[in-house]
């Protein structure tokens, strides 16, 4: 009874600190930091996604990016003069879910024999592959573009006015993100307390255990895929109609890696831990991209180092320290951490 | 007597080295049947054959009346053949109610959608999992280790484990392969109470074995494998005097 009040009076502060975030933010900060603040949101849903592939079913996918640009592309396509098309945004994101989940199913079918290094070099190839075919196919049929990619795709919100105060759309995004993300961390919550949860840590921990426990191995992984695929779809339609311009060179390895740095450096399977990963990775490569610049201005007096690779510098540091000094991520699950110490148990006594 | 499991020919190789050669027998509903042989004879090729790990290359089996085909090992365990390993496989980093709540999966039905909107349907299977799961572990007597973590529980426990969760997927042959293996007299003792137990219950067990002296006291038939032959299969008494299980196990006579 009290934990149950003391989880409801957590849900409600969480919800009003959510609210009124961006005000504290867009006020203190100005638009820049509120852009930041969505694309943090669209992140969440990206990291969340290959999760559920790389944290709870331990099927590293170095291409999950892809999935990202399947619902980007079905976003612009469905939503822009390119074809003349205007869908609504309630629409096209189930549809963009739907066609990803189908394209992680398709990824998913001839990898399923593959574990570690070979999957994620196969899941790499994947990527690619959809990122050249976006980048190809204006021709015979112009159907995305190619690399000029597709523009004035339609936004998802307008600037509005409410009592005669002007709402800039960046507030109204937010607030749709911050819906989505939500709704995501509960479908990965309940999905991770079931049976299918259970499955897919199951086929992490041993295969082979798995299936004489009945398991499906072939089903449940392709559900894994499709899962983490779909969130990714949704994800990317929210990032064509917020960029309002996709091209395919917004999907390339790096991405994949970045978001795959998310999970691990926040903590693999733990929900939290992942949030904070994409916040964390998110923010600072901007701070110091913003900082960088200014600061050895006013240090030296010029910029000995151009602002965009040192953010790639610092970047790489981080990582190192992380590694170095948290391995099991910044907010381990308590099922990871255990693994760690017991593998640090092991050396200390073999 | 009713036949559990009927194993015709059964021929199973790796290159050219022939692990079983025509290997054929019976399985009675309700006894403990015994595997045994020297290093090398094929029990465990054999154990795998029958729990769909490998791919047989010959033979028939009809287990519980149906021909079994096995394509893969989940299929066999939703025919009602469940099994142990001989290295343990547990879930290491899932607790021990935890892996016995895998053993559910196949007894269960949630979908993904299901588990998404938490119906009251697929939270009253859920809390069925976790009740059943806590009886198992009672039953192979470690209830009080529910939730620790399998990787960190005691030998004899992991092995009682694998059993619970082996039990959970509601088998009609338990398939037990080398259960006392690295176990203490008194943690052989527990697992030779508990394997009659099981019996007791109405699952039939097939046991590969090492421990002779655990065979010929609980096991009702035993089979004997040598170079993936099976030379010998009747009551404990007869098998242990045959000629050709005693030369299996210690050579022939030297003759001058």
């Amino acid at each position: 009874m009290y934990a149950q009040k003391k989880k409801i009076a957590g849900v409600a502060l969480i919800g009003v600190a959510l609210a009124i975030l961006p005000f504290v933010i867009g006020m203190g900060f100005g638009n820049a930091w509120m852009r930041m603040l969505d694309f943090a949101l669209l992140y969440i849903m990206l990291a969340l996604g290959l999760n559920i592939v790389v944290g709870f079913a331990g099927l590293l996918d170095l291409g999950y990016i892809a999935f990202y640009a399947v619902g980007a592309y079905i976003y612009a396509l469905l939503a822009s003069p390119h074809f003349g098309l205007h869908w609504p945004l309630w629409a096209i994101l189930p549809l963009g879910a739907l066609v990803a989940g189908m394209f992680g199913m398709l990824l998913g079918a001839p990898t399923l024999r593959l574990r570690g290094d070979y999957l994620a070099i196969v899941t790499l190839g994947f990527g690619e592959i959809i990122r050249i075919f976006l980048n190809n196919l204006n021709a015979p049929i112009n159907i995305t573009n190619g690399p000029k990619g597709i523009a004035g795709i339609d936004p998802l919100a307008k600037n509005i006015e409410i009592f005669g105060y002007a709402l800039h759309s960046l507030y109204l995004i937010y607030y749709l993100f911050v819906a989505l993300a939500l709704l995501i961390v509960v479908v990965t919550m309940r999905l991770e307390k079931s049976r299918l949860g259970r499955a897919w840590v199951a086929i992490r921990e041993d295969e082979i255990a798995a299936k004489a426990c009945g398991i499906n191995t072939r089903n449940v992984k392709l559900l894994a895929f499709a899962m983490g695929a779909s969130f990714g779809g949704v994800a990317g339609g929210l990032f064509a109609g917020f960029q309002q311009f996709v091209s395919p060179e917004s999907f390339g390895l790096f991405e994949s890696i970045m978001v795959l740095c998310m999970v691990v450096l926040g903590g693999m399977g733990n929900i939290p831990g992942v949030i904070l990963g994409a916040v964390v990775l998110t923010v600072l490569p901007e701070l110091f991209r913003q900082w960088a610049g200014p600061m050895q201005m006013a240090l030296f007096g010029q910029t000995y180092i151009d602002p965009e690779s040192m953010r790639l510098l610092l970047f790489g540091i981080a990582l190192i320290l992380v590694m170095r000094f948290r391995p099991m991520g910044l907010l381990p699950s308590s099922r990871r951490k255990a693994e760690f110490e017991h593998a640090a148990e092991e050396g200390v006594t073999s | 007597m009713t036949v559990l499991l009927q194993a015709d020919n059964i021929a199973k190789h790796f290159g050219g080295i022939r692990a079983l050669k025509d290997v054929s027998l019976t399985i009675n509903a309700g006894e403990i049947y015994g595997l045994i042989g020297p290093n090398g004879a094929g029990k465990t090729t054999f154990f795998n054959v029958i729990t769909g790990l490998y791919q047989r290359d010959g033979g028939d089996i009809v287990f519980a009346g149906q021909p079994l085909h096995v394509e893969s090992p989940h299929e066999v365990t939703q025919a009602g053949i469940a099994r142990t390993f001989q290295n343990i496989r547990l879930f290491a980093e899932m607790s021990a109610l935890e892996n016995v709540m895998v053993g559910r999966h196949l007894r269960s039905k949630g979908s993904v959608i299901g588990a998404m909107l938490r119906t009251p349907a697929v939270r009253a299977e859920e809390a069925a999992i976790k009740t059943k799961a806590l009886e198992l572990l009672a039953y192979v007597g470690i209830a009080g280790k529910a939730e620790v973590r399998a990787a960190s529980l005691s030998y004899g426990d992991q092995r009682r484990l694998e059993i619970a969760r082996a039990l959970a997927t509601e088998p009609k042959l338990l398939a037990l392969d080398e259960p006392a293996a690295g176990m203490n007299a008194t943690e052989t003792a527990g697992l030779r109470a508990l394997i009659e137990k099981v019996r007791a219950d109405g699952t039939t067990v097939l046991l590969i074995e090492h421990d002779v002296k655990l065979i010929m006291g609980l096991c009702d038939r035993v089979a004997v494998l040598d170079y993936g032959e099976k030379i010998a299969e009747d009551v404990p008494a007869v098998v242990q005097k045959d000629p050709r299980v005693v030369s299996a196990y210690l050579g022939v006579p030297y003759e001058q």
